[in-house]
């Protein structure tokens, strides 16, 4: 790895020099990650001129940012379906299987629930079955973008992850808020 | 005369010259600079042997400054004008300060640092009133950092390339702009600001090769930190940090304090009984480090007698909620890294507070596990510090790792009703940027404000305001079809930057950033003209005395020429001679240092055929084998 062949236009996979496609090698991203910071952290450069710093900070900053893209399930397949030219309307398309939207609703009020009673254990048990749910939903993802190519299917599951991540964190914030 | 070389620190064109870099840790109650000489990092002591220098500065009523141990020994004398944990009030508005009736100080607000401040937040950094006039909290630091740059130049030899300054982990951005504002009116080069547990991380495990997840666990005089690292192959990755920028060892002694006033029924006391008192209880709570007791005498300014004995359980007992502050950051910062005790493998004490046996024994219960003492709490922040300023300034030699290190706080705007939205939350790894596109809501809509803010809250009103700015120049178009694209670019050392273009028409938009605490350009300008201006007067001084001893000099060696060998001058040319003596002798008293050199110069010319003359005598008594030694009382013609 050399730092010329550091190039603004790779999208993410190729600055990794990884496949394009969902499932991937984490051990090979970290590693990657690591040898590219090992060249373009600020520290690196912190005794040249200004606009070398500059420069610095942009690539670092970009690799920081591919790097949190494909560490995340959730952001690796919205950013692999834009590649693919598919928007993912987390913010837009509201219409969601009346099950699924049954269920979230159950989750919220059993997270609201756990955190007022501020019970821990409760929040333990909710988190654990959110993360296998999760888990789940992820492998139907690596099917359907990769095996399956059906983007449009996979755009349904990134919005239903998207609420699972949603749900994630008011987890995470009943754990802060009862913790005083 | 030598010449002056003019050229820009560190750009040395020798290839291999050390630059010298040093670390600074700018601490609540000490401060250290440490550097790396012959591939180790040390600390550098003051000519008394001292490492520590106290954080105090005192402000005198002729405008002098004294920092250090000096400050501090009349702290209780002259507590108003002498101030103390200046840390605290970094970046920080008079509404963010507590305990302001019982600190000896008079404050005041500053100025707002712009119109257009909303309600509620305040108006700029808080300012302490001494008899040498207001001086805001950057201004204070500015002078210690002053004193330890000047150290570390003696120590070393020459001019500095640069410095690492430590900040704790948890410092908001208006804490870490006024901290590298401080470097900045001490003249000195900011490599980075880095924070203190990851300095105390690269000490510690570059020293033991250490290899794991480790806890930083900083308990410093005015702030605690808590950070979690992944130390791997020479790779220091912080994966979540916490703390409180408001909980150190101060508040320790404060305990001790009222618990004083109240076994001694005292009610509201003046400025320096309370500094008295507040010395005597940090001492005490430093021996009951050691000791399960002790005794506390003072005797106050109305020659009230105080005589307490203080137990250690008992000191434990009152500061038992203090020292529970910190297991909740520490729970979050493990919950936010998605660890378990279990996955830390060891416990890193940083901080002089870090000493009290009630913390080491609540870290331990929690933990599970000794924390690793084996390093100097006072002193491993500096020396990691000095690590990572060799490294930033280029040396060779310096070892290949590498830092990445996190935002402590998450970034956000304001929504509508007062929400905070965020956009780069906690423990992203730096440097990082994030996009939001912002829309216009009203026909033709030429400008929009947006309110940036810091902190974990859902209420804007809750977080703490960076900055408020307008993007203005919007071209005209019908609502909601300008598409305004804002990026807030977070850099190595933690700070926020702002940028914004409109994307349909490319136009930049004007952005004029108002930071809400911290100091705007305008005033850190006027505080480095001011120093300037010092420094300007310290060379016209310097210049002033130089000239006054090249004049007498001057006036000495012509009289004495004169005695010796007057005969040889005609009547009016001695005459000449003589008045221009006198006019020289009559600048002397002046101040003005140019004065003095034209009436040297006058004085040399009307002297130069009588050193002629003089010369030729000499020659003369050469041949007959007389005095030559008398050629060295002529006049020097510069």
């Amino acid at each position: 790895m050399q730092l010329a062949s550091f190039d603004f236009q790779h999208n993410h996979f190729q600055l990794f020099g990884l496949a394009q496609s969902y499932q991937i090698d984490t051990a090979q991203l970290d590693q990657q990650y690591r040898a590219w910071q090992a060249l373009v952290h600020p520290d690196k450069s912190a005794h040249l001129p200004d606009a070398e710093q500059r420069v610095a900070m942009q690539r670092a900053t970009l690799v920081n940012e591919a790097y949190q893209t494909l560490r995340s399930p959730l952001r690796r397949a919205r950013y692999l379906l834009s590649l693919h030219g598919v928007d993912t309307q987390e913010e837009t398309n509201t219409v969601m299987p009346p099950d699924f939207l049954m269920a979230q609703m159950e989750w919220r009020e059993a997270v609201v629930e756990a955190r007022q009673a501020r019970d821990e254990a409760a929040l333990a048990q909710l988190e654990a079955r959110l993360q296998r749910e999760t888990r789940d939903l992820e492998a139907q993802l690596a099917v359907k973008i990769d095996a399956e190519k059906d983007y449009a299917a996979a755009a349904g599951s990134v919005r239903k992850l998207r609420f699972m991540e949603k749900l994630a964190e008011e987890i995470h914030a009943a754990y802060d808020a009862i913790d005083v | 005369m030598a010449l002056l070389q003019i050229s820009e620190p560190g750009l040395s064109t020798l290839p291999h010259q050390h630059r010298l870099a040093v670390g600074i840790d700018l601490g609540t109650t000490n401060s250290l600079v440490a550097t790396v000489r012959n591939g180790i990092s040390v600390v550098l002591n003051d000519k008394n042997g001292r490492a520590m220098l106290p954080s105090v500065v005192r402000y005198l009523a002729d405008g002098s400054v004294a920092v250090g141990e000096a400050a501090q020994a009349m702290q209780s004398e002259d507590a108003a004008n002498t101030i103390l944990s200046v840390k605290r009030f970094m970046g920080r508005g008079l509404k963010d300060v507590g305990e302001i009736s019982r600190l000896p100080y008079r404050f005041a607000d500053a100025s707002p640092a712009g119109s257009g401040q909303g309600p509620g937040q305040g108006s700029g950094m808080l300012q302490l009133r001494t008899v040498a006039g207001a001086k805001s909290p950057v201004e204070v630091s500015a002078e210690i950092l002053k004193v330890l740059r000047g150290r570390a130049e003696t120590a070393l030899g020459g001019e500095l390339v640069g410095a690492v300054i430590t900040v704790p982990a948890y410092f908001d951005d208006a804490q870490r702009q006024a901290t590298k504002d401080a470097a900045r009116l001490a003249g000195l080069n900011v490599l980075r600001l880095l924070n203190e547990p990851t300095a105390a991380a690269i000490a510690y495990g570059l020293d033991n090769a250490a290899e794991g997840i480790y806890a930083v666990y900083d308990l410093g005089g005015g702030t605690f930190d808590i950070s979690i690292l992944r130390l791997s192959r020479g790779v220091f990755e912080v994966l979540a940090a916490n703390g409180d920028s408001a909980l150190g060892g101060d508040d320790f002694d404060q305990r001790i304090h009222c618990w004083l006033l109240e076994k001694n029924h005292l009610s509201a006391l003046g400025p320096q009984d309370t500094r008295l008192l507040l010395t005597h209880a940090r001492a005490a709570k430093e021996q009951l480090t050691e000791h399960a007791e002790t005794r506390i005498t003072a005797v106050l300014s109305t020659g009230e007698v105080i005589d307490s004995v203080l137990t250690r359980s008992e000191f434990q007992l009152m500061s038992q909620n203090l020292v529970q502050r910190t297991l909740q950051p520490l729970r979050r910062a493990l919950r936010d890294a998605k660890l378990e005790v279990a996955d830390i493998k060891g416990v890193v004490m940083v901080g002089g507070a870090t000493r009290m046996p009630q913390v080491q024994h609540a870290v331990e219960e929690f933990f599970g596990q000794t924390p690793l003492t084996n390093l100097d709490p006072d002193k491993v922040v500096a020396l990691g510090a000095a690590i990572q300023a060799n490294l930033l300034a280029g040396n060779r030699g310096a070892e290949d790792w590498l830092l990445l290190d996190v935002i402590p706080l998450s970034l956000g705007i304001e929504t509508m009703g007062g929400l905070a939205e965020k956009i780069i939350p906690r423990n992203s790894t730096i440097p990082t940027a994030r996009a939001q596109e912002f829309t216009t809501y009203k026909d033709g809509q030429a400008a929009m404000s947006i309110h940036v803010v810091q902190g974990e809250r859902e209420l804007v009103s809750d977080c703490r305001s960076l900055a408020k700015f307008e993007l203005r120049g919007i071209p005209a178009m019908v609502a909601g079809a300008a598409r305004i694209r804002v990026t807030f670019q977070v850099d190595a050392d933690g700070l926020l930057n702002v940028s914004a273009r409109e994307m349909r028409s490319g136009a930049e938009a004007a952005i004029a950033v108002k930071p809400s605490y911290g100091l705007n350009d305008a005033e850190i300008t006027r505080m480095l003209q001011e120093s300037t201006q010092h420094a300007q007067g310290d060379m016209q001084s310097r210049a002033l005395r130089e000239q006054q001893a090249e004049a007498e000099q001057l006036l000495e060696a012509v009289q004495h020429a004169l005695e010796q060998d007057g005969g040889l001058l005609e009547q009016a040319e001695r005459k000449q001679i003589e008045t221009r003596m006198e006019a020289l002798r009559n600048t002397l008293q002046l101040t003005d240092h140019l004065a003095i050199k034209r009436a040297a110069t006058v004085l040399n010319d009307a002297t130069v055929s009588f050193a002629q003359a003089r010369m030729d005598k000499s020659v003369a008594h050469v041949l007959t084998g007389k005095n030559i030694a008398e050629l060295e009382t002529t006049p020097d013609v510069p």
